[in-house]
C-alpha cells in the first residue's frame, strides 16, 4: 500500500513506498527493475519542522528585508513601513518605551514572515547542493560531423543536435537520447536510486539526463537540451525556489489580501481626524501598531511560505512539479486516467492456475512447470514456482539440487526456460516459442492445446505452455495461466477518490472483456479498454469539455501529446524526453500511483493556504476588543466595557495585540510548512472541520493568546 | 397587547407576507427577464428610444447602456430642477440652486433619494412626479437590470452575452414596477394616503398660528418610494407623515413594499441558475441578518431604561404613536438594510446603540436584503468572496455555481468591496479633519459625529436616510454626498458587469463530492460570519467612537 499523505506527518516517513514501484507499463516485463527504496542521501525528512531551522534561517530572513523584496507582499510591506516609522519615531523620543517596544514588535514581525519564507526555501536548498555535485564540469566527447572523429569539449559548449560518446565511468555531459547502442546507467543523482537503469537507442527508454553516470558499455548521445537549461538546471532551481511564480490562486488570494490592507489602512487613517474630534488624539504608534494588528499579517507573512512547502512536499515524493500552476491544478482535478498496469494491478502478470490437456494431470502440468521455470528469475516465473507450491503443495527445489541438469535460463530472444534432466527435457514459455520448440523436435500440437491458449487469452490472461520431450517424443503437457493482480487496497482507495469527488478511469490495451473484469475487481469508476494514443487524447478532451480537469500519467514519446493535453501530467523519468518535455511534472521514482498522492498534495496546499487565510481574519475580532477600548476609554469611558479580557492597562493592551500578531506567525510556521492535515472525506465534511478548526479557532485563540501575553506584560515592574 | 407583542405580530405578519409573495413573485421575475417576447407598448418605448431589444450585450456595452441612461437621467432631473419657476405645475417654488440640483439629481439618478431641501417647500408638481418619481421607477429597474445581468453570468457559459439593457430596463419598469405600484397605490389611498394635484391649503393649528399643507400625487409616489428602494419622501417627514403614511396597516404594507423585491429577486436568482436551493441559500443569509437587526433593534429600543422610556414602553422620541416601537423599529432596519432610506421614525433618536444598528445595516452595504437589484449583487459579490476563502479550505481553487472564482474575478469583486468603504471613510474622515462641515452638526459629541457618519454612509451606500440633526445643504455637503451618491452606485456597477461578463465567458465546472455545497446552511453561515467580519470590521473603529461610545456610556 502506498503511503499517503497522512503519513507525512508521522517523523521518518519520507516518501511513498509500493510495492511496485519499479514496474511501469511499457517496460518489457523481463527487465530487471530496480525495487524497493532509494537512499536518504541529501534529502530533507519528511514533513518534521525543526525549530534549529528557524535559527539557521535567521540570516536569510534578515537578507529579506530589501523593500524591493518586501514589495512582492503587500501586506508584509506595509508592516516594513510601520517597523520603520516607529523606530523613527521612538528615536525621536527615546524616552518611551512603550515606542521602542512597538518598533521592536513590528520588526519582528516583519523578520518573522522572512524567516518563514526562509526555512521553507531552506529545505530545498539541502537538496539543491546534492544536485549541484552531480553538476560537476564534464568533459563531453563530442563527434565530428563525419561520426569518426572525438574531440574533447567542456560541457557547457554543446550545442542542441551534437552527437557525444559515452563509456563506462563517463559522466554523461547534457540531457539527450541516446542514438546507438545500450548502456547501464547511475540516475542515483537525480533519482536517488542506486540500482543502474539500462537505457538504449530507439524506444521509450532512450532518454538520459546529464549529471548521470553510464556504467557499462558504450552510447552515443544526440544532445537534446541547451547548457544551462538542462533537467539538473532546472531541478535546481525548482528546489531553489527560484523559478518559483506565484500560482494563480497564490495572486488572486493576494489581490484579496492586498484589498483588504487597504480596507483597513482606510480605516486607520481616517480614524485620527475621528479621534481628534472625540478628543482622544492618538499617537503614531498607537495607529500604526493598530494597522499591523487589523491587516492579514498572518497569512500575508506565510502565504509564500505554504507555496514553497507545497513544492517541497512533491519534491520530497521524488515528484518535480515544473510549475505551481499544476500543483493546485492537481488539487482541482477531477478525473484521473490510471494506466492499468503498475497503477492498478502488480506490474507483472501472475500464474493463477495450471491447465493439463487430455492425457495429464493438473498436478504433472505444475510439476513441469515448476521445474521449467526455476531457471526463470522474472516475476512470472516466480509466481510459477510460488503457485506450484502454493497449491500443488510442490516443495520449491533449487537449481543446485539436481545435478547433471542443464538448466535453459529465460531470455527476452528465446521467451522460454526450462531444464534439461535425466533425458527429459522441460520447457514453459511463451506460446510461439513452444509450439515452435515442439514443432522442431517433431512433435505436434494438438488442437485441444490451441483452445486452451485461446480461452485464456480471450478471458484477458497469457497462456503459457509447457511441454516435455522425452523417450514418447516432445508433446504439449498444459498451459499456465497468468493473470492481473489487482494491488491490495486499491479498491479502498478509489472509494476514497470518489467520496473526494474525483472520478477514476483506468486505461489498459487489454480487450473490453478483460478489462471490464479487472475495472470491477478494481472498483474504478470506468475504464478505456484497448486505449491507443489517440483514444486517450479523445478521453481527455472530452473530459475537459465538460469542465473537468484531468490527470495522467505516461512516459511513452506517444502518450506526448496527451501528457501536454491534461490538466495534470506526470511524466515518469524512465520515460522518453519527448514525455517528460511534454508534461508539466516529473515523476523520478516512475511509480504511476502517485498521481493520487500527487492529488492529495494539491488539495493540501490549497487547503493550508484557506484555513490561515480564515484564521488570519478571524483574529482581527480580538484585537480590535483589545485595542479599540485602550484606545479611547479615556474620552468615553463606556468603550471599557468592550475590554472584555480584562486587560490590564492600555498600553499593555496594544503592546500584547502586536505581540500575539508576531508570535502567531512563528507559532504558524511548522503548520505552513508540514500543511494542514489532511484525509480524504467529502467537501461539505472538510468544510464543517476546517471551519470549526480554522475558523472558530481563529476568533477565540487570540482573546486567550493576548490575555496571557497581557498577564505576562503586567508583571514587568514599571509597565502595566 | 404590550408593546413588545404588538411589535412580534407585527413582524410575524410581515414575514408571513413576504413569504406569500415569495415564490409567486420571483418565478414572475425570472420569467420576464428570460422571455423574448415583447409588449406592445414595449415595442412603442423600443421605437421611441431607437433600442434593438434583441441584440445581446457584453459587458462593456450593457455598462454603456447604464451609464448612458444614468447620465441622461442625473442631467434630465438637474435642468428639471434648475427650470423650475418656469415650468408650469411648479407651485410658485423657484428654481434649486445649482449645487442642491446636482445633489438632488444624483440622489435619484442613483437610487438613493438622499434629500438635502424640504420636499414640501421647495419641489413642485412638475419635479416630483415628472422628475423624481420618474426616476423612483428606472432607477430600481436598472438596479434589476444590473442584478439580472450577474445572474446571467453565472448561467450563461462560453458566451460573454448578458442580455440587452435596454429590454431588461423597459421590461423591469413596465412589467414588474408598475403593476406592483398600481396596485399598491390603491391600497395606500385606501388606508387614507393622499393622491391629487391640489396646491397649498393654509389650514389654522389647535394652538393658534398657521400651517401649510400641501396636495400631490403622493400615494403614487410612496408605493415606488418603498417598492423602488429609493426612500425619498413627498414630504419631508417621508413616511412619518400622515398623508404618506397614515397608519399601522399603511405602515406594515409599506415595510412590506420595501422588501418584497429585494427578498423574491433570490427565488429569481435560483430559477434563472438552475438551483432554487442556492436561492434559498442567498435568502436564508439575507433573512438570518434582517431578523438578526430586527431583534437587536427592538431589544435596544424596547429596554432603554429611564422613568420616561418605562411610561413609554420603551424609546419613544423621535418615534410616531401610531406605529410605536415595534413597527419604527422594523422600519428602521427594513430601510437600512435595504437602499431605501425611508423613514417612519427619526434614527437620530433612536438609543445610542439602535442608531448603530442602523448605521451598520447600511454598512454591511445594503444586502440583506439590501437595495432592488443591487442587494442581490452586492450579496453575490460577498458570496465570492466568501467562497474564494471557505472553497480553499475544501481543497479546491475557488468556484461559485460552476464558476471558477480566478484572478480577474476575486480582482473585481475586491475592487467592488472597495469603493462604499473608500468613500464613506474619506469623506467622513475629510469633513472631520475640516472645520466648516463640523458647523453642519446639531449635536456635540459622540452624537454629533455619528451624524455625519451616517451622512456619508447613507449616501454612499445608496440608501438616503438621514440621520437627522445634520443640515447637509451646504456646498460641503450637497457635493461630496453627491459624489459620494454618484460613485457609491456606479462604480460597484461597473465592477459587477465586467464580473458578470468574465463569469458569463467561462465554461461550466460540473459539480462533484468535492465541489464546495453553497446551498447549504454551513454555507449560510459562512457568509453571514464573512459579511460580518469583513465589511462589519472595517468600520468597527468609527462606530465606536459613534454609536458604541453613545449606547456604553449609559
Amino acid at each position: 500500500m502506498t503511503t499517503d499523505t497522512r503519513k507525512q506527518e508521522e517523523p521518518g516517513s519520507m516518501s511513498p513506498t509500493s510495492p511496485t514501484s519499479s514496474a511501469t507499463p511499457t517496460r518489457a516485463p523481463h527487465q530487471d527493475v530496480p525495487t524497493g527504496h532509494k537512499p536518504d542521501d541529501g534529502k530533507v525528512g519528511g514533513g518534521l519542522f525543526d525549530p534549529r531551522q528557524l535559527l539557521k534561517s535567521f540570516p536569510d530572513a534578515l537578507r529579506k528585508l530589501d523593500p524591493r523584496v518586501m514589495v512582492k507582499s503587500p501586506v508584509m510591506f506595509v508592516v516594513l513601513i510601520g517597523s520603520v516609522l516607529t523606530t523613527v519615531l521612538a528615536v525621536k523620543d527615546p524616552g518611551d518605551w512603550f515606542g521602542w517596544a512597538i518598533a521592536a514588535w513590528l520588526w519582528l514581525t516583519t523578520i518573522f514572515a522572512n524567516l518563514a519564507e526562509a526555512v521553507a526555501e531552506g529545505r530545498g536548498k539541502a537538496q539543491a547542493d546534492t544536485l549541484r555535485k552531480a553538476k560537476t564540469d564534464t568533459v563531453a566527447r563530442r563527434l565530428s560531423g563525419d561520426g569518426k572523429t572525438e574531440e574533447q569539449v567542456p560541457g557547457t559548449e554543446l550545442k542542441i543536435g551534437d552527437l557525444v560518446v559515452c563509456e563506462a565511468g563517463d559522466v554523461i555531459p547534457g540531457d539527450g537520447d541516446v542514438v546507438e547502442g545500450v548502456a547501464s546507467v547511475d540516475e542515483s543523482a537525480i533519482t536517488g536510486e542506486s540500482a543502474p537503469v539500462i537505457r538504449e537507442s530507439g524506444g521509450d527508454r532512450s532518454a538520459v539526463t546529464g549529471g548521470t553516470k553510464v556504467l557499462s558499455d558504450r552510447v552515443v548521445i544526440k544532445i537534446t537540451t541547451k547548457p544551462g537549461e538542462t533537467f539538473i538546471d532546472r531541478m535546481i532551481n525548482l528546489v531553489e525556489g527560484a523559478a518559483r511564480q506565484k500560482t494563480p490562486n497564490e495572486i488572486a488570494l493576494n489581490i484579496l489580501l492586498a484589498s483588504l490592507t487597504i480596507v483597513f489602512l482606510l480605516a486607520v487613517v481616517t480614524l485620527q481626524p475621528f479621534a481628534v474630534y472625540a478628543g482622544a488624539e492618538q499617537s503614531m504608534i498607537v495607529l500604526a501598531a493598530l494597522l499591523v494588528c487589523l491587516i492579514p499579517t498572518t497569512i500575508g507573512a506565510l502565504l509564500s511560505a505554504i507555496g514553497i512547502a507545497g513544492m517541497d512536499r512533491l519534491v520530497q515524493r521524488n515528484v518535480l512539479a515544473m510549475s505551481g500552476r499544476a500543483v493546485e491544478a492537481a488539487g482541482d482535478v477531477s478525473t484521473l486516467l490510471l494506466d492499468k498496469t503498475g497503477t492498478i494491478t502488480l506490474g507483472n502478470r501472475q500464474a493463477a492456475e495450471f491447465v493439463p490437456v487430455r492425457g495429464t494431470t493438473e498436478a504433472e502440468v505444475a510439476d513441469a512447470a515448476q521445474l521449467s521455470s526455476l531457471a526463470d528469475e522474472t516475476p512470472e516465473g516466480r509466481s510459477i514456482v510460488v503457485l506450484a507450491k502454493e497449491k500443488y503443495g510442490l516443495r520449491e527445489r533449487h537449481q543446485g539440487e539436481l545435478t547433471d541438469a542443464e538448466w535453459i535460463a529465460f531470455t527476452a530472444q528465446t521467451r522460454m526456460s526450462g531444464v534439461d534432466v535425466d533425458g527429459r527435457k522441460v520447457r514453459k514459455g511463451a506460446t510461439g516459442s513452444v509450439v515452435a520448440w515442439v514443432e522442431e523436435r517433431g512433435g505436434t500440437v494438438t488442437a485441444e492445446a490451441q483452445e486452451l491458449t485461446d480461452k485464456i487469452s480471450q478471458a484477458g490472461g497469457t497462456p503459457l505452455l509447457v511441454a516435455l520431450e522425452d523417450t514418447d517424443g516432445a508433446r504439449v503437457l498444459g498451459v499456465i495461466h497468468l493473470k492481473d493482480v489487482v494491488k491490495e487496497g486499491m479498491r479502498e482507495r478509489f472509494d476514497e477518490l470518489r467520496r473526494m469527488g474525483i472520478k477514476t478511469v483506468m486505461i489498459t490495451g487489454d480487450n473490453p472483456l478483460t478489462a471490464k473484469a479487472i475495472a470491477d475487481e478494481a472498483g474504478v469508476d470506468d475504464f478505456l479498454a484497448e486505449a491507443t494514443p489517440e483514444d486517450k487524447m479523445a478521453l481527455i478532451k472530452r473530459e475537459q469539455a465538460g469542465g473537468k480537469l484531468v490527470a495522467m500519467t505516461g512516459d511513452g514519446t506517444n502518450d506526448a501529446p496527451a501528457l501536454a493535453q491534461a490538466d495534470v501530467g506526470v511524466a515518469m523519468n524512465t520515460g522518453t524526453s519527448a514525455a517528460k518535455e511534454a508534461g508539466n511534472m516529473v515523476d523520478l521514482d516512475s511509480n504511476p500511483t502517485k498521481l493520487i498522492e500527487i492529488v492529495e498534495i494539491g488539495k493540501q496546499l490549497l487547503i493550508t493556504r484557506g484555513a490561515l487565510t480564515t484564521f488570519s481574519i478571524a483574529n482581527d475580532v480580538a484585537k480590535y476588543f483589545a485595542i479599540i477600548p485602550a484606545m479611547f476609554a479615556v474620552v468615553y469611558p463606556g468603550l471599557d466595557k468592550l475590554n472584555i479580557m480584562d486587560l490590564s492597562s492600555p498600553k499593555s493592551a496594544i503592546l500584547s495585540a502586536v505581540i500575539f500578531n508576531a508570535l502567531i506567525i512563528v507559532a504558524l510556521v511548522p503548520l505552513a510548512l508540514k500543511g494542514v492535515q489532511y484525509r480524504p472525506m467529502s467537501a461539505d465534511r472538510m468544510l464543517r472541520r476546517n471551519l470549526g478548526i480554522y475558523g472558530l479557532g481563529g476568533l477565540v485563540a487570540p482573546f486567550i493568546g493576548i490575555k496571557i501575553i497581557d498577564l505576562v506584560i503586567s508583571l514587568i515592574p514599571g509597565i502595566g | 397587547m404590550s408593546p413588545v407583542l404588538a411589535g412580534v405580530l407585527q413582524l410575524l405578519a410581515l414575514i408571513a407576507a413576504l413569504a406569500l409573495a415569495y415564490r409567486p413573485l420571483g418565478d414572475y421575475m425570472a420569467k420576464v427577464y428570460s422571455s423574448d417576447k415583447h409588449l406592445r407598448v414595449e415595442k412603442w418605448i423600443y421605437k421611441g428610444i431607437g433600442a434593438n431589444p434583441n441584440t445581446e450585450m457584453r459587458w462593456p456595452a450593457y455598462l454603456r447602456g447604464v451609464l448612458a441612461f444614468s447620465a441622461v437621467s442625473v442631467l434630465f432631473l438637474y435642468l428639471l430642477q434648475r427650470l423650475q419657476g418656469s415650468l408650469p405645475g411648479s407651485l410658485g417654488f423657484k428654481a434649486i440652486d445649482p449645487d442642491q440640483a446636482f445633489n438632488t439629481a444624483a440622489s435619484f439618478a442613483a437610487n438613493t433619494n438622499w434629500q438635502s431641501y424640504y420636499g414640501e417647500q421647495a419641489m413642485g408638481h412638475v419635479v416630483q412626479t415628472g422628475g423624481l418619481a420618474v426616476q423612483n421607477f428606472v432607477s430600481a429597474a436598472v438596479g434589476i437590470a444590473v442584478a439580472v445581468a450577474l445572474v446571467r453570468g453565472f448561467a450563461r457559459s462560453r458566451t460573454g452575452e448578458l442580455g440587452n439593457f435596454w429590454a431588461d430596463l423597459v421590461r423591469g419598469v413596465v412589467r414588474i414596477l408598475i403593476p406592483i405600484s398600481v396596485i399598491g397605490a390603491i391600497v395606500l389611498v385606501a388606508c387614507g394616503a393622499i393622491q391629487n394635484f391640489s396646491g397649498i391649503h393654509e389650514v389654522g393649528q389647535f394652538m393658534g398660528g398657521e400651517q401649510q399643507w400641501n396636495g400631490g400625487a403622493v400615494a403614487s409616489q410612496e408605493v415606488i418610494k418603498e417598492l423602488g428602494t429609493n426612500g425619498g419622501g413627498y414630504f419631508n417627514a417621508n413616511s412619518a407623515h400622515p398623508f404618506e403614511n397614515p397608519n399601522p396597516i399603511s405602515n406594515l404594507f409599506e415595510i412590506f413594499l420595501i422588501l418584497v423585491i429585494p427578498f423574491a429577486l433570490t427565488r429569481t436568482f435560483g430559477k434563472m441558475v438552475g438551483s432554487i436551493k442556492q436561492g434559498y441559500a442567498i435568502l436564508a443569509t439575507m433573512a438570518t441578518i434582517w431578523l438578526g437587526f430586527i431583534a437587536l433593534m427592538m431589544w435596544t429600543e424596547f429596554h432603554h431604561g429611564g422613568p420616561a422610556f418605562d411610561l413609554a414602553g420603551g424609546a419613544m422620541e423621535g418615534k410616531e404613536t401610531r406605529f410605536g416601537i415595534g413597527g419604527s423599529a422594523i422600519f428602521s432596519v427594513s430601510t437600512t438594510l435595504t437602499s431605501t432610506g425611508a423613514v417612519n421614525s427619526f434614527h437620530s433618536s433612536n438609543t445610542g446603540f439602535g442608531g448603530g444598528i442602523d448605521l451598520l445595516g447600511m454598512q454591511l452595504g445594503e444586502i440583506a436584503p439590501g437595495g432592488t437589484g443591487s442587494g442581490l449583487y452586492g450579496m453575490l459579490i460577498m458570496a465570492i468572496i466568501a467562497v474564494f476563502i471557505a472553497g480553499l479550505m475544501v481543497g479546491r481553487t475557488p468556484e461559485y455555481l460552476g464558476k471558477k472564482i480566478g484572478t480577474r474575478e476575486i480582482k473585481l469583486a475586491a475592487c467592488y468591496i472597495l469603493v462604499t468603504p473608500a468613500l464613506v471613510l474619506g469623506f467622513t474622515g475629510a469633513s472631520m479633519a475640516m472645520d466648516t462641515p463640523k458647523n453642519s452638526m446639531t449635536n456635540s459629541g459622540a452624537h454629533g459625529f455619528s451624524e455625519i457618519l451616517y451622512a456619508f454612509t447613507s449616501g454612499a451606500n445608496n440608501n438616503g436616510s438621514a440621520f437627522a440633526g445634520l443640515n447637509a445643504d451646504t456646498q460641503w455637503f450637497n457635493t461630496t454626498i453627491g459624489l459620494a451618491m454618484l460613485l457609491g452606485r456606479f462604480l460597484p456597477m461597473v465592477f459587477v458587469l465586467a464580473l458578470a461578463g468574465s463569469l458569463a465567458e467561462q465554461k461550466p465546472i460540473p459539480k462533484t463530492a468535492g465541489t464546495l455545497r453553497t446551498e447549504k446552511p454551513l454555507f449560510t453561515g459562512l457568509l453571514v460570519g464573512t459579511i460580518m467580519i469583513i465589511t462589519g470590521l472595517t468600520y468597527f473603529p468609527a462606530l465606536a467612537l459613534g454609536p458604541l461610545a453613545e449606547g456604553l456610556a449609559s
